[in-house]
């Protein structure tokens, strides 16, 4: 399972109410808040994003609130991973849970720079830094998440497991 | 390799002898918990997953206590979906409001949740059980529904910061004051995905209520958990309120912790969170003049018979100052009959506070007890964010109940110690 693209490039703390600000909530239809996907901290972002798009980020990624809201956005706006330091570990577990792949790798997080092409592959946990010919090492995941993340999150899993029950 | 507390609970709930800090895993879950906010978001998913039946009609739990009793349609709708469900699935543990109390203190005194197990609860103050040595962790409604179907749930297995309490904390302070302590030391992501393991010969001074107090508020520093490690407190508290078997686990001794805090509570002082964050602390020595124009005691941090009785003995013979509104919430019914029984109930009253049936309420800014602009309150419960009770130009005060009680009187934010001097 790989992701490819390239990079936008944030800092520490980005919460998840500049992901997805609170006043965009009364609706949980991912194409309607992919339209508002990173809007308080970069305007550009949904018109410039490209599918398989990355995001890099530092410390604290995806603060503050609890809501699913926020990976649904930036996932429906075309963006294949998020790379960051540390997560805000709420938000870890929604990432995964709906089917975003997120990785952690200190290292990565420091030296990509804004536009890098980069390669995951999540079966290593190798990100590939292709502009600047460079490989850092995250942290792999094992099969059961990658399984939960390759059938689009916790729900197409456990329905293709124990569905009909 | 050594392990933790938090650590060998997980391994025992894989199957494993040995996780270690960062590792995935699936563990089996002893209880899944939702309320009327995040159950029926939760049921949603449910339904998605193809599932018909949960997988164990014992080990969920769904207690409508945030907009109950229903402040509004909207509330009881969402309270009628929970309710659908829980007897649609037969769920044993749905508590209707007769026999309800915020969940964080109905699980532990319906002894749902014992020393040794792993639960998980779309609120992020699930946290509150490790006070049993148990592990428990908030998650999202998606997990909450997986956990329902599955009896599973994932976890990334967290590395640990040791704090070693030591000596016996001082007449007027309690576990609010410690960890407000501990949150001002260490700020609201000093335990970002990490354990906190409390340790050391000061814990036993303080008691089940205490501990509970302290766990719940480890979110408040970012932490996944906060354990305490199972003494005869523990013990006789499960013995008491369960007929669960229960299964203590200790942390090696040579466990590698982050960091190691010692902390002598003999010398923390009553502590107030100030205004936007529970990191924002100063001792009651410190705090100056602040006026105030409500108190509200109760919550899931602050809400159980102890909490009533440390602000039945400030409110004794006193009266709350005009223009200032006391509302007191005990946690549960049973902690409200005996609040009744032992005669708190008329203390409570006759210095002119409320006293209301449980709810969740005002903690979070549902109702009985909203903050209109530039307000200003002391509050028992754990957030004090912007608009977390009302308008966005309102002010929340954490603090101990003997602290909100003595402010109520004082009509500022005041020192227990001085109230009863004065009397
Ligand atoms: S009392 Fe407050 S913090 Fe506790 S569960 Fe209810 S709303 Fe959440």
């Amino acid at each position: 399972m790989k992701a490819k693209g390239h990079v936008f490039k944030y800092g520490d703390n980005i919460d998840t109410d500049v992901i997805i600000p609170a006043r965009y909530l009364s609706t949980g239809d991912p194409d309607q808040l992919k339209k508002h996907c990173m809007e308080d901290i970069d305007k550009d972002f949904v018109n410039k994003v490209k599918a398989g798009d990355i995001i890099v980020g530092q410390k604290n990624f995806g603060c503050g609130s609890s809501r699913e809201h926020a990976p649904i956005a930036i996932k429906a706006s075309g963006v294949s991973c998020v790379i960051a330091e540390s997560f805000a570990r709420i938000f870890y577990r929604n990432s995964i849970n709906i089917g975003m792949p997120i990785i952690e790798c200190a290292e990565a997080a420091s030296k990509i720079e804004k536009d890098d092409e980069v390669e995951v592959n999540f079966n290593t946990g190798e990100i590939n830094n292709i502009t600047k010919n460079e490989i850092y090492i995250g942290q792999k995941y094992p099969e059961f998440l990658q399984n939960i993340i390759q059938k689009g999150g916790l729900v197409n899993y456990i329905n293709d497991n124990v569905g009909g029950k | 390799m050594a392990m933790t507390m938090t650590q060998k609970i997980l391994a025992a709930h894989v199957g494993l002898q040995e996780v270690v800090a960062g590792q995935f895993i699936e563990a089996n879950l002893d209880m899944v918990l939702a309320n009327d906010i995040t159950g029926p978001v939760a049921i949603k998913e449910f339904d998605k997953m193809g599932a018909k039946e949960v997988f164990h009609k014992d080990k969920i739990a769904l207690v409508p206590d945030h907009f109950t009793p229903n402040k509004d349609i909207q509330s009881a709708e969402q309270s009628k979906i929970l309710r659908e469900f829980a007897y649609s699935q037969e769920i044993t543990n749905y508590f209707e409001v007769g026999e309800m109390g915020i969940e964080h203190a109905l699980l532990p005194e319906k002894g749902l949740v014992v020393a040794g197990d792993v639960v998980i609860g779309a609120d992020s103050h699930t946290c509150t059980y490790g006070a049993l040595g148990a592990f428990s962790t908030g998650v999202g409604s998606t997990d909450m529904a997986g956990g329902m179907v599955t009896g599973k749930a994932w976890f990334k297995v967290p590395s640990a910061i040791q704090f070693e309490l030591i000596n016996k904390p001082q007449e007027w302070v309690s576990g609010k004051d410690i960890i407000l302590h501990i949150i001002g030391k260490i700020g609201v992501d000093g335990s970002l995905y990490k354990s906190m393991e409390f340790t050391g010969q000061g814990i036993k001074y303080l008691s089940m209520d205490d501990r509970f107090t302290i766990s719940n508020m480890a979110i408040e520093a970012g932490a996944k958990n906060g354990i305490f490690p199972v003494d005869e407190e523990t013990i006789k508290y499960i013995k008491e309120h369960s007929t669960k078997e229960y299964k203590v686990f200790e942390a090696d001794e040579d466990a590698v912790y982050d960091e190691k805090y010692v902390l002598d509570l003999s010398e923390i002082r009553p502590t107030v969170a100030f205004p936007h964050l529970p990191e924002n602390t100063k001792t009651i020595d410190q705090v100056g003049d602040v006026s105030i124009d409500q108190v509200v005691i109760g919550s899931c941090t602050n809400g159980r018979i102890e909490d009533l009785r440390a602000a039945a003995k400030v409110f004794e013979g006193n009266k709350v100052k005009k223009g200032v509104r006391a509302i007191i919430i005990p946690a549960t019914q049973k902690i409200y009959l005996q609040a009744i029984e032992e005669g708190l109930v008329k203390i409570f009253i006759e210095a002119g506070a409320i006293f209301s049936t449980p709810t969740c309420g005002p903690c979070l800014g549902g109702h009985m007890g909203i903050l209109a602009e530039g307000e200003r309150c002391v509050s028992t419960t754990n957030r004090n964010f912007v608009g977390r009770m009302g308008h966005t130009k309102s002010e929340v005060y954490l603090a101990s109940p003997a602290v909100a009680a003595a402010s109520a009187i004082a009509g500022k934010i005041y020192n227990p110690e001085k109230i009863v001097e004065e009397r």
